[in-house]
């Protein structure tokens, strides 16, 4: 029987509700307003009272309203057909909602109950499985996707029979499994799991030990990002972040992308929408949209969905993780998801923290983050879930609570500069205030030993320090004027200026720069950093200036032509001649 | 304010504050409109029988006695084609008397449009002033604020924006509005001859201040109706968001919400993402944009309000007096669109991305100059060019008194670098450079 209750209050979207019966925390409840049913959650229980935030506008319910509860907390429906999709935070299908407003209480399925798959067995008779254990694939766009014993079931089964090869639907029993105590459960390929649960179906959970590639050379070459690894992009509004988030997704060395529109501006998800179907995936010859998944709460949608709406990717996410995939969440922005919680928190009358924030928000940030990561499956296999989030500080303040907590959660920070965006420095990755703990793992550093070259991360530190010894030379400069300083200054701040120029810049909106493969980041930071290295001597500092502003002018040319191309040996010619030619 | 039969007065109010009552009362709905004591109010809270309401013109006067009576409906705006023309108060009431207006009663702060239904804002909204079509070209369909301070002239330019913008309808939300600020834009509309082109919703300075509540919300539900079911292009202009978020911040005060930072409250993110995510390029070739204005105190934008707008808003322009010219400019570092790149060199001539980069850049390097005269070095050859390149940039092209169309700003561009500056120092793709170098 399930618990039924009455709406007895009514704050915004907080609505107390008499039960007449058990409550669960979290549990997933039925609002009806007239002949509008809309989905809530319980967040808190006082007696009888459930406390339940409505994932929908409350106009117009009244006391008395009926409300039915679940028994079950806000699930993700996982199976094959999500890859592609649109989805709201409630992992509604976007594209299948009639009109053109959502209306209230709209749902819609997360996935084609009617469509057949093209199923291959793998698990056989006899064979002992547990939760996450491979029984079979269907092929989703170009991916292989594992049908597995679903993540709730907790115990060790023998496999008693699989569905031959052949095409089937998704609620079709696809494999019968015996527990213990020789019960028989029916396995299809469709599961449920609660969101905000992480799920922990694998052996061991690694330090991650590879690289992700990015084809953004400030990330890849200066700050690298660990396959399962997490980081944040934290800047001012107009530094930049949106774009940022766009490339990775377009360019990332990932099987699936979730990007989680959460709390942001409809257009810029729009110009997802209409991108993605056309962009191809230089990797693999595929369309762009066929390894997505875009999860879209924007900053108009429900606040409370909101916060589901991150927990939803994540859940998706690690879902792929199991099959032995890379996957790649990204979040845009958790800072709107923070909002969430505070106005949450807010019309709970709950005692705040710093900035009206939630006291807990740290631990939901960094329970958050730490679902990201490299794991080993029970097959042996690995897989992924690499997660980069936004934030977005009030003013651009990076002393405020969500940055600060989010800076003890995640490993990578990139942290975008005002100053940089306003001097049109894209992306404006702060060289200086950025960093990537993951050099410092020694497995990181012996892959990219083998994977870029000996002694690459030397190289990476040796780059940091000549830009932050470029920039301490023009605080001099800006202090002393252009002829108080001796010459070795200009020296110094130009090649920082090489570095930045050629390195850390990069067009977002050139065809070729914007994507820039690691073998090519290689040969681009060897040859500026074997510039650095040289002492040339320049009789005065207009002498200096004019050297590097036409060396920087030639590394940009060879920067916008194509890889290997005739052109882009001729720039490199030229470089070299321009090099020697200053130091005979 | 109509009144039904049968309909149950109630005459025992529990509590009064400043902004609100609460009284005991049975079958109410969230939301739902009341009048009190002849004021109107809308519920906000309900906790069993106890049911708050929000005053929209204040308590005062309102005794423990006074009638409440509920609508059973939400606030609501009558829409059809008449409404074009007149002006209304902050309820959709016509001002300085005259017909209500006939039509469809519509709840206002509706539904959301569904992202996956809207369409990419592609077409250009040519306002003339080059501070913002050269730099910052708008689009239809975009939000974008003026940050300004309060002794700038936004209305003026904001007025003039409307009338050049050759939208099908412009709506006029004014919250706080001074009378005089009122009366001006009314005779600028007249004047222009474009009265019938105009809806205003107007809360004046003179009204309660939580009345602006309702503006928004008034303006974008006649905005959704001329846009949705007439396939028209809508500009919407509001004026000033800065103290609408005051009114909401007074509401929560009075509601015994724990203020956020600088004093506004935790869901002010929501609230001013609610109006201007109304801005939307429809498939059926109407569209929303929102022009609005936040007024700043001595610049601040790290203040909540122009803060969480930035992160909201697609831009903003920012207005400066210039020194150097005496004139009102758009400043060409902080102002922003975020949507150009839809347009520049695609509806323009394709020069327009470099033209206006080398621009910017020239400018930012007169600004260095500017700091190097100031601490005492010396300039040189190419800083003074700089310098009389930015005092003609800012005369000719970021001044907010000029109306040229967009390719008379290219070339008026080009006319500046040939005067002082040679082609590799404004450092321009070659091919552009031979076709419109004016030698």
């Amino acid at each position: 029987m399930k618990t039924t209750g009455r709406v007895n209050g009514i704050i915004s979207n907080i609505v107390i509700v008499k039960a007449d019966g058990p409550v669960g925390q979290n549990e997933i409840c039925y609002v009806y307003a007239g002949d509008t049913k809309m989905m809530a959650e319980v967040i808190k229980v006082m007696g009888d009272a459930a406390y339940v935030q409505v994932f929908d506008s409350t106009r117009g319910l009244k006391i008395g309203d009926r409300v039915e509860f679940e028994g079950h907390m806000l699930e993700a429906t996982l199976a094959p057909g999500l890859l592609s999709r649109n989805y709201d935070g409630l992992q509604n299908d976007l594209e299948k909602m009639d009109g053109l407003f959502i209306a209230r209480g709209s749902m819609t399925e997360p996935v084609d109950f009617g469509a057949e798959w093209e199923f291959a067995p793998l698990a056989k008779e006899g064979d002992k499985v547990s939760a996450a254990s491979w029984l079979g694939e269907v092929k989703e766009q170009w991916l292989t996707h594992k049908i597995m014993v679903p993540f709730t079931m907790t115990d060790t089964y023998t496999v008693k029979s699989v569905a031959a090869a052949g095409r089937y639907k998704i609620t079709d029993t696809m494999a019968v499994v015996v527990d213990a105590e020789g019960r028989e459960h029916n396995i299809s390929m469709v599961q449920k799991w609660p969101v905000k649960q992480a799920v922990r179906c694998y052996t061991e959970k690694p330090r991650p030990s590879r690289v992700m590639e990015t084809g953004v050379r400030a990330i890849d070459t200066f700050n690298p990002m660990a396959e399962g690894g997490t980081g944040f992009i934290p800047g001012p509004f107009g530094a930049g972040k949106t774009v940022l988030q766009h490339a990775i997704s377009k360019q990332a060395d990932a099987d699936v992308i979730i990007m989680v529109a959460c709390g942001e501006r409809a257009n810029e998800v729009v110009e997802i929408f209409k991108e993605f179907p056309e962009l191809v995936d230089p990797r693999t010859g595929h369309k762009l949209m066929e390894r997505t998944i875009i999860i879209c709460n924007t900053s108009n949608m429900p606040v409370a969905a909101r916060e589901a709406s991150v927990y939803t990717g994540m859940t998706i996410g690690e879902y792929y993780r199991a099959m032995g995939l890379k996957v790649l969440v990204m979040a845009d922005s958790t800072s709107r998801w923070a909002q969430a919680l505070r106005e949450m928190s807010n019309r709970l009358e709950e005692l705040p923290g710093q900035d009206a924030f939630p006291m807990d928000l740290s631990a939901i940030i960094s329970n958050f983050y730490s679902r990201a990561g490299l794991v080993k499956l029970s097959n042996g296999a690995t897989g992924s879930v690499t997660f980069l989030g936004t934030v977005s500080p009030a003013g651009g303040n990076l002393k405020e609570p969500v940055t600060e907590s989010t800076k003890k959660a995640a490993r990578c920070f990139y942290a975008l500069s005002q100053g940089r965006a306003d001097s049109k420095r894209y992306p404006a990755i702060d060289p200086l205030e950025s960093y990537s703990k993951y050099l410092e793992y020694p497995e990181i550093s012996q892959y990219l030993d083998e994977h870029i070259g000996k002694g690459w991360v030397d190289m990476v530190y040796a780059g940091k320090t000549i830009v932050q010894r470029g920039k301490e030379a023009n605080d001099q400069i800006n202090i002393l004027g252009d002829d108080g300083v001796p010459i070795e200054y200009h020296e110094r701040f130009w090649k920082s200026e090489l570095i930045d120029f050629v390195i850390l810049q990069q067009d977002a909106f050139d065809d070729i720069d914007a994507n820039c493969p690691v073998e090519r980041q290689k040969m681009m930071y060897e040859m500026v950093l074997g510039i650095c290295r040289r002492d040339f001597r320049f009789t005065d500092f207009e002498e200096c200036s004019q050297f590097f502003k036409g060396l920087i002018n030639l590394f940009r040319q060879m920067n916008y032509s194509e890889w290997q191309s005739e052109k882009f040996h001729g720039y490199k010619q030229q470089i070299e001649q321009y090099v020697l030619a200053k130091t005979e | 304010m109509t009144t039904r039969a049968f309909q149950k007065i109630y005459t025992r109010i529990d509590n009064i504050t400043k902004a609100t009552v609460t009284l005991r009362a049975s079958g109410v709905g969230n939301d739902e409109l009341a009048t009190v004591g002849g004021k109107l109010a809308q519920v906000v809270k309900i906790m069993g029988e106890n049911v708050t309401l929000q005053v929209f013109a204040g308590t005062e006067g309102i005794a423990t006695d006074s009638e409440v009576m509920f609508h059973g409906e939400p606030p609501k705006l009558k829409v059809s084609d008449n409404l074009a023309g007149r002006f209304f108060n902050a309820y959709g009431e016509p001002l300085e008397g005259g017909e209500a207006v006939e039509g469809e009663a519509r709840e206002i702060g509706g539904p959301t449009v569904n992202p996956f239904k809207r369409i990419q804002p592609s077409e250009l909204i040519a306002t003339g002033i080059a501070g913002i079509d050269l730099n910052n070209t708008i689009v239809s369909g975009q939000k974008i604020p003026f940050f300004a301070d309060p002794d700038q002239p936004y209305n003026a330019v904001m007025a003039n924006v409307a009338l050049r913008a050759k939208a099908d309808k412009i709506i006029l939300g004014g919250m706080g509005l001074t009378n005089d600020d009122f009366l001006y834009f009314k005779s600028v509309f007249e004047n222009a001859g474009a009265l019938d082109r105009i809806v205003s919703f107007v809360n004046t300075t003179e009204n309660p201040p939580v009345e602006r509540l309702l503006v928004p919300d008034m303006a974008l539900t006649a905005a959704e109706y001329f846009a949705v079911d007439k396939g028209e292009k809508v500009l919407v202009l509001l004026t000033d968001m800065t103290l609408y978020a005051d009114a909401l911040a007074i509401v929560s005060n009075r509601m015994d919400q724990i203020p956020s930072k600088d004093s506004m409250p935790g869901s002010l993110y929501s609230d001013l993402a609610k109006i201007y995510e109304k801005a939307v390029q429809l498939p059926n070739g109407g569209s929303i944009t929102i022009i609005a204005v936040t007024t700043l105190s001595g610049g601040d934008i790290t203040h909540a309000i122009p803060d969480n707008t930035g992160y909201i808003t697609e831009g903003q322009l920012f207005l400066r007096n210039d020194s150097d010219t005496g004139k009102v400019i758009v400043d060409p570092f902080r102002s922003l669109s975020r949507l150009k790149q839809l347009v520049i060199g695609k509806k323009t001539r394709e020069d327009h991305p470099q033209v206006m980069n080398a621009c910017v850049r020239l400018y930012a390097d007169a600004a260095n100059a500017k700091t190097k005269l100031e601490n005492g070095f010396d300039l040189s050859d190419y800083d003074e060019r700089t310098l009389k390149f930015a005092h003609d940039y800012s005369e000719k092209l970021l001044a907010i008194d000029v109306n040229i169309d967009i390719t008379a700003m290219l070339d008026t561009a080009w006319a500046l670098f040939a005067e002082y500056f040679s082609p590799e120092e404004v450092a321009i793709k070659e091919e552009l450079i031979k076709k419109y170098w004016k030698a």
